[in-house]
Formats: structure tokens, sequence, C-alpha cells
């Protein structure tokens, strides 16, 4: 299940080209300091390669590197590279097991109890309460279950759609490309059936449906070289199975789903837990970019709560959290994203007649959908979650449960610390060397990599003056100021428009990125370019820091292909000064149209 | 999604005397022909929230509440009852089942809460920020002390303090002042105004009593201060009080946290990846006082207590008075009839030749009426006999009541199994269960009742 690849069918590269950013040299400047990033950056692709690819790229984007670079492997290796004193680890060597304890939380209320609740409704069905002990808990209303639907805490009424693919999936195993068809003939009528039953129902069903399809080519992938094993598995996806076609393209809304396709929007809105009012004025230009009412998405996920059953908490936590604005930042986002998933790996258990490695899968990918609906993911979150499925992939069959659990825990726990932290430590130690005394660094927005660039070089004593380039409506940049003030730090703090007044006096830029795409361009949020590109008419070095994790094999010419939209509201309104309202009312008006870019 | 909820149904309420009785705790005062608890339960449903524990005063009334549970929620909800003791207050009757509460969050709701305010936004709200206590707040309904007059002028049994004063931060989301009984002054905490900066204050807002807890906190707090006795006037108050000193509530579980963290091989990254995280967040008033004034070392200790205040267009009111009762039912049938599912006049009453029934009224099954009578906003409960030439206004009328010809009813309540005689007029009034009001009598502002024997 490689929903990238299937997406990418649609991004002809050939209409993107129309934009008005052109690859020029000032652009150049931001991805110049190769000297700083060699070590740690893959290598790029040969043109021939692209060619090869061009003519027959249905599936395939025209612009891709070849599928080498595509696994993770590759940025665990070049993450090896940047942080060689890794070897000090030794993760692989423990073992913690965790004990299932999903048994103890749906036993657990039990103790003390007179009457036995539902929890076990097989051997009490439909219990009613004839005396009442006073001061004790007594059932008096019980919820009858059909019988045998396996028994889940709390999701009792979840289950009853799921039951249906899990009987043809044991069979799964080892079957022939026409069993695998006739299989999914069934299913489709099955999944037909559901969809009767109603819309979030007949979803969950394909999502397991789908995750199955595409399982066993994964496996076989996974076994064989990674070389050539994804265009095998492509190849084999193409012929074998046509018609599931249709199916995969109902998983979850790609980031990179073109939003002006009415009929796709369409689909994807049936199956969005969040309700995604879309906005009606937008940016001609960016009309194939997701776009919402923003105030409508929030009070809704939030009246929903309790009806996403098969969500963790931990993720519905973090995904609120996205959605409301309180993570900001790339690495901030990939680490609450892991601990939520480890939070629910934690809680996992693996129901009955399914496998731990095809039903994780899937439900990660429902929490991942879940959290593309709250906000789309940075391309770090993508890496990571490219990596935490390939983990879980090549989970040796033999391995019990919980073993198989603190594996992954351990893995998510060793992403953390190797791809995040140890790099960011790597990238500050040599960034500090480029730092002198009497330097004037400059820093756009707040990264957290720049901050503690700045932090440790003033720790080692060195003596520099720091500019703090803000800009609205964020005002992210107010925090780092306000914490590089505490430390002690000199700063100069301004907004954007003023970046060519106060970068005469500036030495060196330093800029954070939320990613860089494999022709070297920078990705970063709005306004970067702009300093960079002042920098660069100003003659000052440009120093981007950025971690390697969040390289990606993508390329993108400019950056209207794909960015992300934001709160139009938000750029209409000035912080603190609620007499400023000269875009009030005007909003729903034809003729205007608000853009917020990331 | 860890949460646990708790319905505090209490027994019987002073304030609706006439109205409740043993035979009708308060959670089966039938409110436009259903029982108040069912409200609750049934909103509670709506949101997928099938695991519930009813919390019921007195064993009689447990035994009641659970016979109607167990009746009309079968194969609907998963419900609990247990009965606590009366008169130990709502703090105390979590206290006493606190040893069931096992989830990491528990939702208390009352069970006189009629609402249309979704329980899942109250709890997203409070996990979103991670809180220790999270209050719904609505907005003050303005129809209820505007039509009050029309409806019965029932001024004087109104509290004139059931109006909280509630202070806000700036942006609406924490909690940090509640006053429960308007008092000639309210002491504010300096300390607090200091960290936060500003405060707005309010009093148009109302505690729907619909409070998420965390239950680690909830619970040390009631075993630690055993005196209090109510969530509203004690338990919420202290945990906002004491927000941003809060050593005392949550010493225990910040050991816990740290402990778990030890465990985990690289303790010094994790320094780091909590404090990118904490860096990625604009942080509240919370964060910034719990931080040295120099350095970023947190010496401080402080748990938040955020406010969910519900959109003006909800509807949010508390049965906790005659007036309340009224009031809700007047909006149950009419304004507010979105919180029913099923119709408004059952299936079959007889009515008589020129009956008119008018808008905003509600007839239970099985009721006959005679000739010529007139009903106006009012609800009718089921099986109930009226004769001809009646007048209803305004008046709740419950289950088998008989009414003899040429009565007139204005702004009353007849609790079921009363007996009106002939040209009974009956204005203001309560009248309790199984009453016989002799012909021809007028009552005006009174209250009347079976003398218990």
């Amino acid at each position: 299940m490689d929903p990238r690849r299937t997406a990418r069918t649609v991004s002809d590269p050939k209409v993107r080209q129309v934009g008005f950013f052109t690859p020029a040299p000032p652009e150049r400047s931001v991805s110049d300091p190769p000297r700083f990033q060699d070590p740690i950056q893959p290598p790029s692709p040969s043109p021939t390669q692209v060619n090869d690819h061009s003519p027959s790229g249905n599936s395939l984007s025209p612009v891709m590197i070849p599928p080498a670079h595509h696994h993770s492997d590759n940025f665990l290796r070049t993450a090896l590279q940047a942080t060689s004193p890794t070897k000090a680890f030794s993760y692989s060597a423990k073992t913690v097991t965790i004990p299932p304890e999903n048994e103890d939380v749906a036993s657990s209320f039990s103790p003390g109890r007179k009457v036995v609740s539902a929890k076990s409704p097989s051997s009490f069905p439909g219990v009613k309460a004839s005396s009442v002990p006073a001061s004790e808990l007594t059932t008096v209303s019980v919820v009858n279950l059909p019988p045998g639907i396996s028994e889940k805490a709390g999701g009792a009424s979840v289950e009853v759609q799921n039951d249906r693919p899990v009987s043809a999936k044991t069979l799964k195993e080892k079957t022939s490309k026409a069993e695998r068809r006739a299989l999914q003939e069934a299913q489709r009528a099955a999944k037909a059936a559901a969809k009767a039953e109603g819309t979030k129902a007949s979803s969950a069903a394909s999502k397991v449906v789908t995750s199955a399809n595409t399982k066993p080519s994964k496996a076989a992938k996974s076994s064989s070289q990674k070389n050539d094993g994804s265009q095998v598995a492509a190849s084999e996806k193409k012929g074998g199975d046509r018609a599931p076609e249709k199916d995969r393209k109902k998983d979850a809304p790609h980031p990179r789903m073109q939003y002006d396709d009415k009929s796709r929007v369409e689909k994807a809105k049936k199956r969005a837990v969040v309700k995604q009012t879309e906005a009606r004025n937008r940016v001609e230009l960016f009309r194939h970019l997701p776009q919402y009412e923003h105030g409508t998405q929030l009070p809704d996920l939030e009246t929903k709560f309790f009806e996403l059953d098969p969500m963790h908490p931990a993720v519905y936590k973090v995904g609120l959290q996205y959605l409301s604005g309180d993570i900001r930042g790339g690495n901030a986002r990939c680490i609450a994203m892991f601990q939520a998933f480890k939070e629910a790996i934690k809680d996992y258990s693996t129901p009955p007649e399914k496998t731990l490695i095809r039903d994780l899968t899937a439900r990660i990918s429902s929490y991942v959908s879940f959290l593309i609906e709250c906000r789309p993911l940075s391309i770090s979150m993508g890496n990571a979650i490219k990596f935490l499925k390939n983990r879980i992939a090549k989970l040796p069959l033999a391995l019990s449960e919980s073993e198989a659990k603190s594996t992954l825990m351990l893995d998510i726990d060793r992403f953390i610390n190797e791809k995040i932290i140890l790099s960011e430590k790597v990238i500050v130690k040599h960034a500090v060397t480029k730092i002198r005394d009497g330097d004037v660094l400059l820093t756009y927005g707040a990264s957290s990599v720049v901050e503690m660039i700045l932090l440790h070089a003033h720790e080692l004593g060195k003596h520099f003056h720091v500019v703090v380039v803000d800009s609205r409506p964020k005002l992210e940049g107010q925090l780092l100021l306000r914490r590089l003030v505490r430390k002690g730090l000199s700063c100069t703090y301004t907004h954007v428009n003023a970046v060519s007044c106060i970068m005469q006096d500036v030495t060196r830029v330093f800029l954070g990125a939320s990613s860089v795409l494999s022709n070297g361009t920078v990705y970063s949020r709005v306004g970067t370019a702009c300093v960079a590109m002042v920098a660069h008419a100003f003659h000052v070095p440009v120093l981007v820091c950025c971690e390697a994790y969040k390289f990606h094999e993508r390329v993108q010419l400019d950056s209207i292909c794909f960015n992300e939209l934001g709160n139009p509201d938000a750029i209409s309104k000035v912080q603190g000064r609620k007499e400023i309202n000269y875009l009030d009312g005007l909003v729903n008006q034809e003729n205007l149209q608000l853009l917020n870019l990331m | 999604m860890d949460f646990q909820v708790v319905v505090l149904a209490g027994g019987n309420s002073k304030s609706l005397t006439p109205l409740v009785s043993k035979d009708v705790p308060k959670p089966l005062l039938p409110v436009a022909n259903h029982p108040v608890l069912y409200y609750v339960l049934h909103q509670l449903e709506e949101s997928n929230l099938k695991d519930l524990i009813v919390v019921v005063e007195g064993e009689d009334a447990g035994l009641l509440v659970g016979a109607w549970i167990s009746g009309t929620f079968v194969d609907r909800l998963h419900v609990e009852i247990a009965a606590v003791p009366e008169d130990i207050g709502t703090a105390g009757a979590l206290r006493a089942i606190s040893h069931y509460l096992t989830a990491k969050d528990i939702l208390v709701v009352s069970g006189d809460l009629v609402s249309d305010v979704s329980p899942g936004a109250v709890a997203a709200t409070h996990r979103r920020h991670d809180a220790v206590v999270t209050a719904t707040l609505c907005c003050v309904p303005i129809s209820g002390s505007s039509e009050s007059g029309s409806s019965g002028g029932k001024d004087k049994t109104k509290k004139p303090g059931r109006y909280n004063i509630i202070g806000l931060d700036p942006r609406k989301q924490f909690l940090l002042h509640i006053a429960t009984e308007i008092e000639k002054d309210t002491r504010l905490q300096k300390h607090l105004l200091h960290a936060v900066g500003q405060m707005e204050i309010r009093s148009d807002l109302m505690d729907a009593h619909m409070y998420a807890f965390k239950r680690s906190v909830l619970q040390e707090v009631l075993d630690r201060k055993d005196t209090f006795q109510s969530l509203k006037q004690d338990v919420v108050p202290y945990l906002v009080r004491s927000q941003l000193k809060s050593e005392a509530v949550l010493s225990g579980i910040r050991q816990a946290e740290e402990d778990g963290n030890e465990k985990v091989s690289f303790p010094n990254n994790q320094v780091m990846v909590s404090q990118i995280l904490a860096n990625a967040s604009t942080p509240s008033f919370h964060e910034l006082y719990s931080m040295d004034p120099d350095g970023s070392a947190q010496t401080r200790k402080t748990h938040k207590c955020c406010a969910y205040i519900a959109s003006s267009s909800s509807y949010c009111v508390r049965l906790n008075s005659i007036q309340a009762f009224m009031d809700i039912n007047r909006d149950v049938t009419g304004e507010a009839d979105h919180l029913l599912s099923d119709n408004v006049i059952g299936p079959s009453p007889k009515l008589g030749t020129k009956t008119t029934v008018g808008p905003h009224c509600m007839l239970g099954e099985g009721s006959e009426m005679g000739d010529k009578c007139q009903v106006k906003r009012s609800v009718i409960g089921r099986h109930c006999r009226i004769g001809s030439h009646v007048k209803v206004v305004n008046s709740v009328v419950m289950n088998h009541v008989t009414i003899g010809d040429g009565c007139i009813i204005q702004g009353s309540v007849i609790c079921s199994n009363v007996q009106l005689q002939e040209r009974v007029v009956l204005k203001d009034c309560q009248v309790g269960a199984g009453f016989v009001v002799t012909a021809g009598s007028e009552y005006k502002g009174e209250s009347l009742a079976r003398k218990e024997k």
C-alpha cells in the first residue's frame, strides 16, 4: 500500500511549471551551502533515470528518483553517517516484555461488584438486576451483543463490520492471483452490503480490505531485495489486480490529492472523520490544495469525541492539538505523533483471527488518515510513518505479540533519539563552528535546531547578536525571542517586512527547514525564500539546518504545486488590536480571496 | 476513550417539595412525560457513551430508578446503579463510589441537567489541555427570566444566587475564579491575577454541572479533604484556587511520571524531546508561572482548570427549582423540542368536540378530554381524564389525573393521581401527588400536598 505512488499519477509536472517560480539563482542560495550538508545528503538522481521513467509513468511520476532511495533504509543509512556515535546505544539487546494490557483494562472494573457487567455478554445475555444492594454498583441495563463477535473493551458496535473481512482473511496467506481476485469480488459484495449500514462502517471495512489486498505484495517485497522490490511490487499490483485500484483510491485522502477535482473531493468527504467545510473563496492558483473553513473543524471533532471508538485517545489528543495549533513545527509534530503511536501500540492487542503485522498496519493507517484530516502531514511525519510501517512489515512472523510490540516501541524510541535528537546534536556541533565572535546572526521564525545552535554557542561563551525575524499571523518568533532573552542572549526582533533594512548588519543567516527535496530545494515556511534572497542580495551566507530524516525524494519545481493553506481569517486579524477589522464581513465576497500560505 | 461517566442523580430535593415524593424521586420527575434522567441518559447515549454509573441517593430511590432504567434502556445502555446514603452531597457520593473509578478521566454529569451540550466536546477540551478539571459553562437562558412573568410569576421561588461569578483568562480557555453564591464581596487571588495578567469576570455564565475530572486528582482531593461536601461549592473552587500551587495535589502524579521516564534508556534525550514539544506550543500562563524568572527549570507545580463554554445557541438548564421545572417543560415542548426524539402528541388522545389544543402542547397517550376544552402551552400526561369546559394554560399535568368539568388551571403543576373536582380554579399552584381538591375551591399561589401520615 503506497498511497503516494497512486496519488502521484495526478500531478503532472508539465502543468506545474506554469507558476511564476523558477529555479533562479536566489533560490540556489537557499540550498547553497553544500559544504554543510554534503555528508548527510542522499545522492541526487541522475537525469537518465528520470527520462527512463517518464514515458512509462502511469503509476510513477515522471520526475522521480529510483526506488532505491525510496525506502527508509536509505534514511537509516544517511542518518547513521551523520550520527556516528550511535554505536554506543544497544537497543536490540534489551527486550522488554509488556503484558497485553487490554485484558486488564477490560476486566479491571469488575472487582467488588455483585452483578457481572455486560463485558462478558456471552455469559450473561440480558441480565437485569433484581435486588439493589446499598452502595454497591448494580447493573440494571446491559447491552446485548449478537453472539460470535469478538469482545473488545467498549468497541462492541464497531467490531460488527469487521468480522466479514476477517473470515476471508485467514485463507489469504497463500493464494494465487485468480483466487485473490475471486476473494476481492466477494469482499466487494460484502462491502456493498456494509455500505447500506452506514458510510462510516463501509469506510472502515474498505480500509481493511484494501490493506489486505496490498499486504502480500509488501511482504514479498520486504523479503526480496529492496533495490528492485518496489518496482516488482508496483508492476505486480498493476498487472494482477486492476480492479482493486478503485478500492485503493478510496483509502485515506492523501495530502497531494488534487482538491480541484470535484468527484474525488466528494469521495474523500464521505469517509472523513473531521467535518471539513471547504472554504468557498479560494485563490485560483491554489485551488488544487485543501482549504477549509477553519472555525468549523474543531467544534465538530470535539462533539464526536466519544463516537470515534477505533481511535486511540492519545492519537485523538494529538490530532486535536494539530487542529487547534497547540503543537507546531516539524520536529515537535513528528515526536508527538510518534509518542501517540507508541501509546497506541502499547495498548494494542491483535484481534482474533488477524495477524499483528497486517492489522497493526491498517490501524496505523487509519490513525494517519485521521491526523491528515486534522492537518496535512509534514514531510518529516511522512518519512517517519514510512519508517514505522516498514518496521511493522518487517517484523518476523515468529515473534510473539508482546515481543513485537516492544520491538516496535523500541524502534520508535530509536527513531526519535537517533534521527531527531542525535542528528540535531550533530548539526548543532557542526554549525556552532560557523559562529564567530562578533557575529550578527539572523534567523527567521522559530526553528528548534537553530534555537539549539544559538543556545549552544552562547553556552560556549561566544559573543554574538541575534536578529529574530518574524512574520504574522502566528508570530512564532516571539516565543523564540522570549526563550533566547531569558537565556541572556542579546537579541533584536523585527518583522519580515523590515528584513532588507536589518540585513546589512547581519553576517550570517541560519534557517530551519521543513524538508530538503532531492533536487536541493529547501522547503520551509512561507517567507523563508524571501529572507534567503535578501541575504543573497547582501552577500550574506545562508545556512540551512535540516535533519536527515526530513529529506525527501520528491522533486518540486515551485511552491504552488504543493503547499499548505492556513486559515485565511488569521491574516485579516491582528493580535491585540481589535480595532483593525477592515476585512470583517468581507470574507465571503466574491472578489476577495485571502491567501494564507503556511 | 478512557472516560468513565458518572451521573449524579440526587434523590429528593427540597426546592421541589410538592412535586417530588417518596414514590417519585427527583430523577424520575416527569418533564414533558419523560423522567428528567431520561434527557441526560439519552444525550449520553447519542454521544456513544454506553457505560454509565448512576448514583442515586437512598435505597428506595435506587430501586425505582434502577427499575425504570432497566425498562427503558435495556439493550441500549450498560448502566450500573450505586445507591449512596442521603445528604452526603455530590462530593460525598463520588467518594462513596471512588473505588469503582478506574479510567483516566471521569465525566461527572448532574442527573437533573436538560441540555444539548455535547459531552464529547467537554471531554475533548479536557483532553486537549490535559486539564485537571474542565467545567461546562453555558449562557444563562434569556427566555427563562423574561417569560417567567407570563408563565406564572414564580419569581419568589427563584433563587437570586443561582448564577455564578466566573473568572476566565483572555482566551476563555482557563477557569481562574469561580464563586457559586453571590456574596457581598468575593476575593480574587493576587498571584493568579499577576500570572495571568488579565482576567475576565462574568456573571452571565452558569455552571452546568457537567465536569470532566482527572481521576487521580479527584480521588486525591476527595481523600485528603474529607470535609468537602459538594463538587460545585468545594471541590471545583478548591482546584481552581490552587491551580498555581498544586504541590499537594499533583505531587504523586509527577513522581510517577518521572519514574516512568527513567526506565527509558535515554534519559538525557527525553529531556530534549520534552523540551522540543514544550517549545512547539504557546505556553499558557501556567507554564510561564511555573518557570523560574531566570531559568527554564520547572520549580513550581501547577495544574490547569479549563472551561468549556457552550455556544449561546445550545440549550442548557438544570432542574433545580419549580420555576426551572416550568421553564423546561415549556421549552422542551417548544423551542428546544429537538431534545425529544418522539412525537409531541401521543398516539390516541380522545378529544371532545370544539376542544382546541394550541401549539407547544404535549398530550400523553390514552388521555381523554371532554367538549370545549382549551389547552395552551401545557403538558398533559398519560391516561388523564379531563372533563368539559376545562381551561389549561401554562401548566403541567402529570399522569392519571382526573379533572372535573369547568376547571381553570393556570401556571400550575398537578402531580400524578390528583383528582380535581368540578369548578376548581388553580392559579400558580403546585398540587402534590394523590391530592384531592374539592369542588368549587379556588387557590392562588399555593402548594397543596397530602399530609404525610
